[in-house]
């Protein structure tokens, strides 16, 4: 029978299956991070057990370490609860142990999704699971990648394993060559904006066709990264040269003579030309324009060139007041221009948009220019200490210092603010992040999500502007 | 985990689709080692309003959880549930919920029930009424009213069911398959010897 990418990555899991379904799958890889794992290693100790197999797990520091003040070491920590939440994970290391752990400060520490594909620490093939939603970013590389809670943070150390039942098989295609200032995060921004937040509930997609073949990895770990915020636990890309070309050399990565069979495996790593997909939608690529949301949720969202929209013309009650609390929470009325929405700070960052791409594009917009004096703050933290140092070698962190805007340490950062960096009440950012939800960055904060290039033309205009008119 | 049989409860209705967990429980809070102790920190920025249901003198007490749909979206923080349990609720319902707050859910002994959203609505429509109960019967699978006037029946896995009505530590039972989860380990060991 043909077989869906997910099929062939399920049943290559599969330990065993109880009556109603419930499987045990086998869990390959298991990164951590300081905020979800703490309770998790102390049911452990609770319960007198051990981690199951230590060289699965990839640990960093990475949700509420500060971007700013390493030099003064762990007493840049100011927090006394974060730092509380960093030494916990220092102990657990050192007690449990790990594949490799990259603590604070180390040159290779950063953003746990970001990491991953870089150390080659993520595989085709493989099953990988974290405590945090975004893990569905790694399935861009042909794995079957989802977040999980902190119980199962537990489960999968104490056992290898998942309880879990297998989801629904879902293509979302997108055909076509992207226009000039349209990027992968316009791709994903448009995909929810068609299928809704809950649109993926219970699937596992698969991004396919040719706009998604034509991506960078980093493209495609932009759009598997926010499948989540479609309400999709899991996404995914088919392997194929980019994918292989991304792996190769990487310091965890297989090396000859190994390498050529793993090679051979993961080209198998595709949906077979007849699978069954329980649900499948198409996007033209040239008619996605550059993307912003207008309110506090991802699927409220709309092109550039737009105006945010009238509640009053939604028929369905319990949107139309979704519609109407969202507007009053972003402050914004409806029929405003999106380009006339000025900004009070912009954060380019995250898992979804902080690789060594994703600072290019934002860098060659701000080149030679100066952000807007209604511009608080433009900060650009990397995704990783790996990053940051490309980007230094490029000379990214110059064009942007020159423009007057902050480059920081690696971490989540304002994503979710959990560490200094956040939105005081009412102040409005343009975030390269993937939740506008409200309060996410900050208490009162207005969240416009948009793409790198996107929120770096805003930094230098005040507002957001058209860059495909951009010169 | 503490078991759950039959709950009767008092409602709260929380009457706004797509609830995110960062509403359920901002990052703030999320800076603790432990497991408990975030009662405070349940919708602590809607609290903020005098009018949020939380802070209905009529509520107080209430341990069954009413919303709408796509409950539970977004981050993946287990510290939702630990929340909404340490407040005293032991039951959400809702017509749809987002994947993982399903599942960490079942992990807490807090039961997540789906009913139909013409169910709901008629559940909406009565917890207007002070002192609006139900009876949620996990056994029998069931949502009633105290007067007995509804009755809706829901789906859940047999499995979580059981570990859910027993109380059941799921590491325990699922180290009962260790031989066939080193089998498996073993013989993907040979096959893909580079994940290892």
């Amino acid at each position: 029978m043909p077989q869906t990418l997910y099929d062939k990555l399920w049943d290559s899991h599969v330990v065993h299956v109880e009556d109603d379904g419930t499987t045990l799958l086998y869990i390959d890889r298991h990164l951590v991070h300081e905020v979800t794992s703490p309770q998790a290693y102390e049911g452990l100790k609770v319960a007198g057990r051990k981690p199951w197999r230590v060289d699965s797990v990839v640990a960093t520091a990475d949700h509420n370490t500060p971007t700013t003040n390493w030099d003064e070491g762990m007493a840049g920590v100011k927090d006394k609860f974060a730092k509380l939440q960093i030494e916990t994970l220092d102990k657990n290391m050192k007690e449990y142990g790990a594949k490799v752990y990259f603590p604070y400060l180390d040159k290779r520490q950063g953003i746990v999704h970001v990491i991953g594909p870089e150390q080659g620490a993520t595989l085709p093939g493989m099953t990988l699971v974290c405590g945090d939603s975004h893990t569905s970013t790694h399935g861009a590389l042909g794995c079957l990648a989802h977040g999980i809670g902190t119980s199962e943070v537990e489960h999968v150390l104490a056992t290898q394993t998942l309880v879990t039942r297998k989801m629904k098989n879902m293509r979302v295609n997108v055909e076509g060559p992207l226009g000039r200032g349209v990027t992968p995060k316009d791709v994903v921004l448009a995909i929810i904006g068609r299928i809704g937040t809950a649109g993926g509930t219970g699937c596992a997609v698969e991004f396919a066709g040719s706009t998604i073949r034509a991506m960078s990895m980093e493209g495609r770990m932009t759009v598997c990264n926010m499948a989540i915020e479609a309400g999709a636990r899991a996404g995914m890309v088919a392997v194929d040269d980019t994918t292989i070309e991304y792996v190769k050399g990487r310091p965890f990565a297989p090396r000859p003579p190994l390498w050529d069979s793993a090679v051979a495996y993961w080209k198998t790593l595709k949906s077979d030309p007849d699978a069954k997909f329980d649900r499948e939608v198409t996007l033209d690529a040239r008619e996605i324009k550059p993307h912003v949301t207008w309110g506090t949720s991802p699927e409220m969202v709309t092109s550039v060139d737009s105006v945010v929209p009238d509640p009053d013309k939604e028929k369905d009650s319990t949107r139309r007041e979704g519609m109407e609390r969202a507007l009053v929470y972003m402050g914004l009325k409806p029929r405003t221009r999106i380009t006339d929405i000025k900004l009070d700070k912009v954060f380019i960052g995250s898992c979804t948009n902080s690789r060594i791409e994703d600072l290019r594009a934002a860098a060659a917009m701000v080149k030679g220019r100066r952000k807007a004096a209604n511009i608080s703050v433009a900060m650009v933290v990397p995704g990783s200490g790996v990053v940051k140092a490309q980007a230094e070698k490029e000379g990214l962190d110059r064009i942007f210092r020159d423009a007057g805007f902050e480059w920081r340490e690696p971490g989540c950062s304002m994503c979710l603010g959990m560490n200094p960096d956040h939105l005081s009440p009412g102040e409005r950012c343009a975030s390269t992040s993937n939740r506008n939800f409200e309060g996410r960055q900050g208490e009162g904060g207005r969240t416009h999500l948009v793409s790198p290039a996107m929120a770096a033309a805003a930094a230098i205009a005040g507002h957001f502007v058209d860059i495909r008119e951009w010169r | 985990m503490e078991k759950f049989t039959v709950l009767k409860g008092l409602v709260a209705p929380l009457d706004r689709a797509n609830v995110d967990t960062d509403q359920i429980i901002p990052k703030e809070y999320l800076k603790s080692i432990k497991r408990t102790g975030f009662a405070d920190a349940l919708f602590a920025a809607w609290r903020h309003d005098p009018n949020f249901i939380l802070n209905q003198p009529r509520y107080k007490g209430a341990t069954i959880l009413l919303g709408r749909k796509n409950f539970g979206c977004g981050s993946s923080r287990e510290h939702a549930p630990w929340a909404l349990i340490d407040y005293g609720f032991r039951c959400v319902i809702a017509p749809s919920f987002a994947d993982i707050f399903f599942t960490n859910c079942f992990k807490n002994g807090l039961l997540p029930v789906v009913l139909r959203e013409d169910e709901v609505d008629k559940l909406f429509y009565d917890a207007a009424l002070p002192g609006f109960n139900l009876t949620v019967d996990l056994e029998s699978q069931t949502v009633s009213t105290a007067d007995g006037s509804k009755k809706f029946r829901f789906e859940v896995d047999a499995f979580r069911k059981y570990c859910l009505l027993n109380g059941l530590d799921e590491i325990g039972l699922t180290l009962r398959h260790e031989d066939k989860i080193r089998a498996f380990e073993s013989r993907r060991k040979t096959q893909f010897p580079w994940y290892f």
